[in-house]
């Protein structure tokens, strides 16, 4: 038996082929959709993975530092370092800012590292292009998607930083690039305040006689330092010494230190169910949304197909043809047109992925399910087509 | 008259609604015709013609009487065979006033279809439609498609579609309308070719004045009512 779907779809190939790329279009833009989630979850899973951390100290009751502020203090790190089965632990600081670069700025994530040796947590770890921080203050190192060159120099708040070296698929949860400085500098720029404030303060302390007194020289000096530094990091990241598993080592330091210690496994839940779950439930909503505009697409198309056919698929009845037959080349014609559509689609996708401005990534087991998901529509949007063939009288090719 | 019938009808009846609002579309109609016969049916408009063609062609069912195809009782006063499908594939050729050829398949494969609805091979069912072609004289453009034809070689390719699983009857739903005299006459001359050839009962439904004369039989059809009369008959011969 001849295929009358695949014929049907040769004579008209023009009409087919025209609606399948708009279709596509559309499957396209929900793979893509698709892929953003994907590349969500990927960028979180990235910033776990390439910081290097066994485990998160971060300030108590909190969900830091990634998803909430975390504030410790930065002498904290002394005391977690010297507990069983740390095998080092390091300060490290996360603020999301407009990194300046002449005319422009970048969106950028700025983390604090401590000048050491390569390796350890929180540093990139690997470099596309240069060498790592070696200098405690004024270098940087970039994430290639910031757009910053070797040599270029950056404005972080007040100061001016060169990028000596370029990393890749190093960004925060959101995507953002991450910019590598060192830690004395991020601990000055996370809470710097403007001149102004500062010599208000400063007038303000002076005239306070309790900082003061005459008889304690060195009283105002003192406390006015204390005033303009800042103590504080967002996390300590710790690696842990072969043989220990991170809840071994992770107990000691809540019970102890009084701290909120996360584990990889933990953090990552934090980041995809509590960070990005609403992100992922908007993707999710335009997803349906978008398979209900192809599905409502498809059935259009197809019913309006049909109806064009209403005298030849009345012939058809007349002459013997089965109800399943032409049920068949309905459903036949809405799947090829999804096909068309899904190829056209997963194209499109592929092309306009790397220019998005935020990681999309297509993962083939999405495209196969997006493949099924696409077929199911359109078998299912050529119900209303069939129904209407289905209906059509035989005797409607018969004159009178 | 033949002593066999291609088709015979006894006291056909139909109905159409109920109560007060019941119309009557056919009274009572007779009706026989033998293998290789081609008879006329003429009637005016709402005379029951296209109503009793539906009958014919088991696309509607009468109200009562009976109808015999060959030999196989199709309808009898309220009882039907039960795969009216499978007959009109098998056993009823239809020939339209339009062509209605299937404007996606070419020449061939319109005609190829209903030997493969039946279950025919490919292969086979193209074999038949080419002979089928050959002889209508348009075998030389079977791989045209449809929208590439004259209007009577379109017509031509619709009786080798009515003709191709060798039906015993074939119902001609005004054929020659859209033809001119020529081209009407040549479609009537091939219609009673193929009846001989084939042993096949030809009806043809027509308003066609110019027609009329190449029946030896026509029925008359008024009120929902036959009356047989015997035509000029020229025939081709």
């Amino acid at each position: 038996m001849i295929s009358l779907a695949g014929r049907d779809i040769l004579h008209g190939w023009g009409k087919f082929v025209f609606t399948g790329v708009g279709l596509g279009l559309l499957i396209g833009v929900t793979l893509t959709m698709a892929g953003v989630y994907r590349g969500m979850i990927d960028d979180a899973q990235v910033l776990i993975d390439n910081s290097g951390a066994d485990l998160w100290v971060v300030q108590k009751d909190t969900l830091g530092p990634y998803a909430e502020s975390s504030s410790l203090y930065e002498e904290i790190y002394r005391s977690i370092v010297i507990m069983p089965g740390v095998a080092q632990a390091v300060n490290v600081t996360y603020f999301t800012m407009q990194v300046r670069h002449g005319e422009r700025d970048v969106r950028s994530m700025a983390v604090g590292i401590v000048p050491g040796e390569t390796g350890q947590p929180g540093w990139p770890p690997y470099l596309v292009a240069g060498r790592q921080i070696t200098h405690s203050h004024y270098e940087a190192v970039a994430d290639i998607a910031t757009g910053f060159k070797l040599g270029d120099r950056i404005k972080i708040r007040r100061n001016h930083y060169t990028v000596v070296g370029l990393t890749r698929r190093m960004v925060s949860s959101n995507g953002d690039p991450m910019v590598f400085i060192p830690l004395k500098d991020a601990q000055e720029a996370q809470f710097l305040k403007d001149n102004d404030a500062i010599v208000q303060n400063r007038r303000r302390t002076a005239e306070n006689p309790n900082f003061n007194r005459p008889g304690v020289p060195g009283l105002l000096d003192a406390v006015i330092a204390s005033q303009s530094g800042n103590p504080y990091v967002n996390a300590v990241l710790v690696s842990i010494k072969p043989g220990y598993t991170a809840e071994q080592v992770a107990e000691p330091i809540r019970r102890w230190k009084r701290l909120t210690v996360y584990t990889h496994a933990q953090m990552e839940s934090i980041l995809i169910e509590k960070l990005i779950a609403t992100a992922a439930k908007q993707i999710g909503m335009f997803l349906v949304i978008l398979a209900l505009v192809s599905a409502a697409i498809v059935a259009f198309i197809i019913y309006t197909l049909t109806l064009g056919k209403i005298r030849e698929i009345a012939v058809l009845k007349l002459i013997g043809t089965r109800n399943r037959t032409i049920a068949a080349m309905i459903m036949q014609q809405a799947i090829g047109l999804g096909l068309i559509g899904f190829a056209v689609g997963k194209i499109a996708a592929t092309f306009w992925a790397p220019i998005f401005p935020k990681y999309v990534l297509l993962l083939p087991g999405d495209s196969l399910r997006g493949f099924v998901v696409v077929v199911v529509i359109c078998a299912l949007a050529s119900v209303l087509a069939i129904r209407a063939a289905l209906k059509v009288d035989p005797a409607e090719a018969i004159g009178g | 008259m033949a002593d066999s019938y291609g088709i015979r009808i006894e006291g056909v009846r139909k109905r159409y609604g109920e109560g007060d609002t019941a119309v009557d579309a056919l009274r009572h109609v007779d009706m026989q015709v033998a293998p290789g016969e081609v008879v006329g049916l003429i009637g005016p408009s709402g005379s029951g013609k296209s109503t009793l063609l539906k009958c014919l062609g088991a696309v509607i069912e009468p109200t009562a009487g009976r109808m015999i195809l060959g030999e196989q009782v199709i309808y009898d006063d309220g009882w039907k065979i039960p795969d009216l499908r499978a007959l009109r594939r098998d056993k009823i050729g239809f020939v339209f006033q339009a062509p209605y050829l299937i404007p996606f398949l070419d020449v061939t494969d319109n005609v190829a279809l209903l030997p493969m609805l039946a279950g025919h091979s490919n292969a086979e069912s193209r074999k038949r439609a080419l002979e089928l072609l050959q002889a209508l004289d348009v075998g030389h453009r079977a791989k045209a498609m449809p929208s590439q034809l004259s209007g009577g070689e379109q017509q031509r390719v619709s009786i080798a579609r009515a003709l191709v699983n060798r039906p015993p009857v074939i119902l001609a739903d005004e054929p020659t309308a859209p033809l001119d005299s020529e081209r009407a006459l040549a479609v009537i001359r091939i219609l009673n070719q193929m009846a001989s050839q084939y042993e096949t009962a030809i009806i043809v439904v027509t308003h066609d004045e110019k027609i009329l004369p190449t029946f030896k039989r026509i029925y008359h059809i008024r009120d929902g009512k036959t009356h047989e009369e015997v035509g000029e008959g020229r025939g081709f011969d």
